[in-house]
């Protein structure tokens, strides 16, 4: 039950001004500008961008700013400002085959057309603290080498020459879109991508993790790493063609699973798919796991109960706003529901009591 | 059959490419502007990306990206418009006033003082990015077996 009440608008206007100076922190270190934020957190700005479900760096870095580092409460800024904008259309779905890769890397296959481009990438390093870094040295310019102009195909083409990974044909039936319409279940995978897409890392990663450990084992291979920059395409209804609207760097993950072929389709390799804006290579593996893992009834496979196969279990709790809009709400002000409950209890108590009494005198 | 739009395809595509500030100032050296009328102010909202399942399958949607749009029309009735990355009014315009102008006298100019520059500007950040990424390519070798 809600119920106003009035008083702490004092209180709340303090509250707000120390959160502001707390943001600050010590003002005789220098300020960190939002330009700073979005060219040296890229990571972090990458992961707004994602989870907040709106491509603008310069926004994302603001909106990290303002949260003092928190990224759920600056995914949450993102999320309200996009609600603000009108929507002028959807794009032509990117074509990730004509990526302009910094990075693209193969599990499955060695030698292939494009090779295997490391970009850059934390694998390999020690993880070990590196105090330079504390001492804010120069940084060496990265070496550069001839580069083969030839496209990069996608690894699953290769396979898909011979036939033995699953195809996935073109298709151009419109999007379900659930900033539009409310999740409701069964949802098919587009709508399951989307609301993987900007699903919580964390939580993704922890059902994908969960695939890999023998809940809905389905073994897969990354069959395809890939992060880089894709044109953005968009039909404009008052010139009546498409035109090139932007840029943006994307990370797809495409993976290769075992599969032992059902009463309708021949033992063959199966794909699971990651798409995220940004460099979020963890995100997309994660998103190219569960993906596989939800797919199970399509190719006729056994639900075992694992919880990554539960889509509606998955996608009702994958989006970290709504998660903690409800998870965070309990902290303010239940003092009528409390009151009622306090009533309950106090009532149920004397129940007990008397009949207590009446056994005794009995 | 050549798309007879193509050429305005590619100077809209590059100028929504372009980095912040870049078409504004090449179009101010270039010229002074002319006096125009707008159609539509710039407007900033978002557009729907789209991905394919499995990179070539059904569209989904992938998430939002900030739009800046304009439309504005010269003294000669030629109308420019602007749908660009970002929140850049500023760019919107100019991109939108250089659309229209390539579609009176002023083209060659503009498309050596403003296009040209422009897409070398591009080819510059891609080719040093792609030099980047090939020097981190794998270069494989066998080791040496043990036994013969």
């Amino acid at each position: 039950m809600y119920v106003a009440v009035k008083g702490g608008e004092r209180a709340i206007q303090n509250a707000h001004a120390w959160l502001a100076e707390e943001r600050r922190g010590d003002t005789s270190v220098a300020g960190l500008s939002v330009a700073q934020i979005r060219e040296q957190l890229s990571l972090a700005v990458n992961r707004v961008m994602a989870e907040g479900s709106l491509y603008d760096l310069d926004l994302a870095a603001l909106a990290i700013k303002q949260a003092r580092g928190d990224l759920i409460e600056a995914i949450f800024l993102i999320r309200a400002y996009r609600t603000t904008l009108p929507r002028f259309g959807a794009s032509a779905p990117v074509e990730t085959a004509k990526m302009a890769c910094d990075r693209r890397i193969s599990a499955t296959f060695k030698d292939l057309p494009g090779g295997q481009v490391l970009g850059p990438t934390f694998d390999y390093t020690h993880r070990l603290l590196d105090f330079k870094l504390a001492a804010d040295g120069e940084t060496p310019a990265a070496a550069q080498r001839e580069a083969d102009p030839a496209p990069v195909p996608h690894v699953t083409a290769f396979l898909n020459r011979e036939g033995l990974i699953e195809d996935a044909p073109h298709d151009d039936t419109p999007p379900p879109d659930l900033t539009r319409e409310p999740l409701e279940m069964p949802a098919d995978r587009a709508l399951r991508l989307q609301a993987l897409a900007r699903a919580d890392e964390g939580f993704t990663l922890s059902m994908a993790y969960s695939t890999q450990r023998g809940y809905a084992r389905n073994h897969a291979f990354v069959g395809e790493l890939r992060i880089g920059t894709v044109a953005v395409e968009m039909d404009i209804p008052e010139l009546g063609f498409t035109v090139e609207i932007g840029e943006i760097t994307l990370t797809e993950c495409e993976t290769v699973n075992q599969f032992k072929g059902s009463k309708t389709e021949p033992p063959q390799f199966t794909r699971g798919y990651g798409l995220v804006f940004g460099q979020t290579e963890r995100k997309a593996i994660s998103m190219a796991l569960v993906d596989r893992a939800l797919r199970w009834e399509e190719l006729g496979e056994d639900n075992v109960g694992a919880p990554a196969q539960d889509a509606e279990f998955v996608l009702y709790h994958a989006d970290n706003i709504q998660a903690t809009g409800f998870l965070e709400h309990i902290k303010l002000p239940h003092y009528v529901d409390f009151q009622s409950e306090l009533e309950l209890v106090r009532k149920l108590r004397r129940e007990v009591e008397t009949s207590q009494h009446q056994e005794a005198a009995e | 059959m050549a798309d007879p739009n193509q050429d305005r395809k590619a100077w809209m595509g590059l100028m929504a490419k372009a980095q912040e500030g870049h078409v504004a100032a090449l179009l101010d050296t270039a010229m002074d502007r002319p006096d125009f009328t707008w159609l539509r102010p710039p407007e900033i909202g978002s557009v729907m990306v789209r991905g394919r399942a499995g990179g070539t399958g059904a569209p989904f949607n992938l998430g939002e990206v900030t739009v800046t749009r304009c439309a504005l029309t010269l003294s000669g009735g030629e109308v420019g418009h602007a749908y660009i990355q970002g929140r850049r009014k500023a760019d919107a315009e100019a991109a939108a006033l250089v659309d229209a102008l390539m579609q009176t006298d002023a083209a060659d100019c503009l498309r050596a003082k403003v296009l040209e520059h422009l897409s070398d500007a591009q080819t510059a950040r891609r080719q040093t990015r792609a030099a980047k990424a090939a020097a981190t390519k794998v270069d494989f070798f066998t080791m040496v077996r043990g036994e013969d």
